[in-house]
């Protein structure tokens, strides 16, 4: 090794970045980062095992996600048809079916979707267009990003506290929903503020020029220009909502229910309650089972997204 | 206020007015209910739990054993059970989650780049419990085959689909934190002749370490509030081990054995999910806490 590269090193180990910029300025090449010194070659390798170790990585997520569709569509192809749809859950594996979770999947989902919308958008609304600047609402809003870092499970004791016990639902659609609002109500909150942010001020302006009193303004324009945006959001947090167990299992609904619920007291089942009640069993056909049940909960929830996303093409960037 | 000064109206406008922001301003308390809610709920049972069970065994204690004699409440397996699941989870989807994060932000171009992103968020659409039947069916089958002594519930498997699970959720933070390095910078360190991985390691990835960081608090919280992915895959026996292939449990997976059982109201058992819930829910709050923290505090401003 030659004594100038030795020179090189030592000074340059204790560079820091702004010594790099008073060393080229006094055109000392000695005090370049060490990083310059490597062979050409051995940067070109570099480079190279770089990006190909990140697009390693991309594909691996990519390549996980289509394996774990894949196995899941081949295990559960076969028992996909009009029985499974049309049973309901039993003892037997070649007679059981979906029709009870898929009912109260559906049941849940509407009146998730009343309960959150109502509460969430009606938040949304009240913060981001008519609130004041003050205690309250700066208290509303730790609450909001508090609320949404909370894992689902704890909801799921809330709502078993407040509403199966204190306010004695029992375990019923009702319970159940509400919880699950409860759940995605933040979610929602955060979505709606950013489609009525979006709206440009300058319709506010025209309407209240024209005489328009706050609420008027918000209801004749704001709030039509950020319907798109808001659906999206609700959308993919209903999606979110239809996909959760864990607060469901706390309210107690891991129970064998054989009939499709008929009115919001009656006690429920749900799409992933099922499959994971099918899951924990031992039995390899129950499996099977679980992985036809998973191609329906996916689907249906493919389906919201889809609308979502139809929504945002279609409806959305027009302001 | 302004528009109410040139317009005329009808006291009964004005009442009307008056009550729909106060119907919506009650709305809006809907989240200060919730939160006071769950800090009562958990608070009031904990209460209870602890007039039986001192707060000296429930913390120093190292066997949790509460539904069998004798009875031991000891919280230190089931932290050590979520600890273990989701540290894994975090070594395994930090890189992997960066990684994905430069490729979407600084390689992939055109198309292929607005693609790749909602693909990739579908993983974070998938429900929880679709992923707990694919650890159970395919990852612990395959981990067998590796080890061929792991148990057939083991933190291992739990611990991959929790980082396949948390991956969107680092790469979109990740992504958006490189994103919001300027072009000059970047611009400033191609002008001294440094390469494009250079560039990206040295320059972007130090600016915006503090998204970084927060991306990983989030997804480490969230691996921690995973319910039904443990309890599928990682097993119902609380243990004080470091060894990822031996069956754990974790607080959320113990939460949902209990609320599953004929578990009676106001038993020792029901009280101590609430306990176990309490602790878990300070644990997240924290790490949310941290995380808000460290972007505000750390973000540079670019201007």
């Amino acid at each position: 090794m030659n004594p100038i590269e030795g020179t090189i090193d030592s000074q340059s180990k204790s560079e820091t970045a702004a010594g790099v910029k008073a060393g080229v300025a006094a055109g000392d090449e000695a005090a370049l980062h060490p990083m310059f010194h490597n062979p050409r070659k051995l940067r070109l390798f570099k480079e190279r095992f770089f990006y190909g170790s990140i697009l390693l990585a991309t594909l691996c997520a990519l390549g996980f996600l289509f394996y774990l569709l894949f196995s899941i569509g081949a295990q559960g192809w076969e028992h996909l048809d009009m029985d499974f749809i049309n049973n309901f859950p039993s003892r037997k594996p070649a007679q059981a079916g979906f029709k009870s979770a898929i009912w109260g999947t559906v049941w849940l989902g509407g009146m998730t979707l009343i309960f959150s919308v109502f509460f969430g958008v009606g938040a949304a609304l009240y913060l981001q267009e008519l609130s004041p600047k003050n205690r309250f609402t700066s208290s509303i809003q730790v609450s909001i990003s508090t609320l949404a870092g909370v894992p689902s499970i704890i909801y799921g004791m809330l709502g078993l506290g407040i509403f199966v016990r204190f306010m004695g639902m029992g375990r019923s659609v009702l319970a159940g929903s509400l919880t699950l609002s409860l759940l995605i109500i933040p979610v929602i909150i955060i979505a709606s503020r950013e489609a009525l942010k979006a709206v440009p001020d300058s319709m506010r302006m025209a309407s209240f020029a024209l005489g328009a009193t706050r609420w008027q303004t918000v209801r004749d324009h704001v709030l039509p220009a950020a319907v798109p945006g808001i659906a999206t959001g609700v959308i993919l947090a209903m999606a979110r909502a239809m996909g959760e167990a864990a607060p469901l299992i706390m309210l107690g609904a891991l129970t064998y229910v054989a009939f499709v619920p008929s009115g919001p007291l009656d006690p429920f089942t749900a799409m992933p309650i099922q499959i994971f009640n099918w899951t924990s069993r031992p039995q390899e056909a129950f499996h099977d089972l679980a992985s036809t049940g998973i191609i329906v909960l996916l689907g249906f929830l493919m389906l919201c997204n889809s609308v979502a996303i139809f929504i945002r093409l279609r409806w959305g960037r027009k302001l | 206020m302004t528009s109410q000064l040139w317009a005329k109206i009808s006291p009964w406008q004005r009442w009307r007015e008056r009550m729909v922001i106060r119907g919506l301003a009650f709305t809006a308390m809907v989240s200060i209910f919730t939160t006071v809610g769950i800090i009562f709920i958990l608070g009031e049972e904990s209460f209870q739990f602890f007039s039986q069970v001192s707060l000296k065994e429930f913390l120093f204690n190292t066997r949790w054993a509460p539904l069998f004699e004798p009875r031991s409440f000891g919280i230190w397996p089931l932290i050590n059970g979520t600890l273990i699941i989701a540290i894994g989870a975090i070594i395994f989807a930090l890189p992997v989650g960066l990684g994905i994060a430069i490729y979407t932000s600084e390689y992939a171009t055109g198309w292929w780049q607005k693609v790749l992103k909602p693909v990739l968020e579908i993983l974070a659409g998938i429900p929880s419990v679709v992923y707990g039947f694919f650890a159970l069916t395919q990852v612990t089958p395959f981990l067998q085959k590796i080890f061929p002594n792991i148990e057939v519930f083991n933190a291992l498997s739990a611990s991959i689909v929790i980082a396949i699970m948390i991956l969107p959720t680092i790469a979109s933070i990740c992504d958006d934190s490189l994103r919001a390095i300027p072009k000059t910078v970047r611009d400033g360190a191609y002008a001294l002749g440094t390469r494009k991985s250079e560039v990206t390691l040295h320059i972007v990835v130090p600016a915006a370490l503090s998204g970084i960081l927060a991306s990983f608090i989030l997804a480490f919280s969230r691996a921690i509030g995973e319910t039904m992915a443990v309890t599928l895959a990682a097993g119902a026996t609380p243990q004080l081990t470091a060894n990822p292939l031996v069956g754990v449990q974790a607080m959320t997976a113990y939460i949902a054995q209990v609320s599953m059982g004929d578990v009676a109201h106001g038993t020792v058992e029901y009280q101590s999910i609430f306990a176990v819930g309490l602790v878990l829910f300070l644990m997240t709050l924290a790490m949310n806490l941290l995380s808000q923290f460290i972007v505000k505090r750390y973000a540079r401003k670019y201007e």
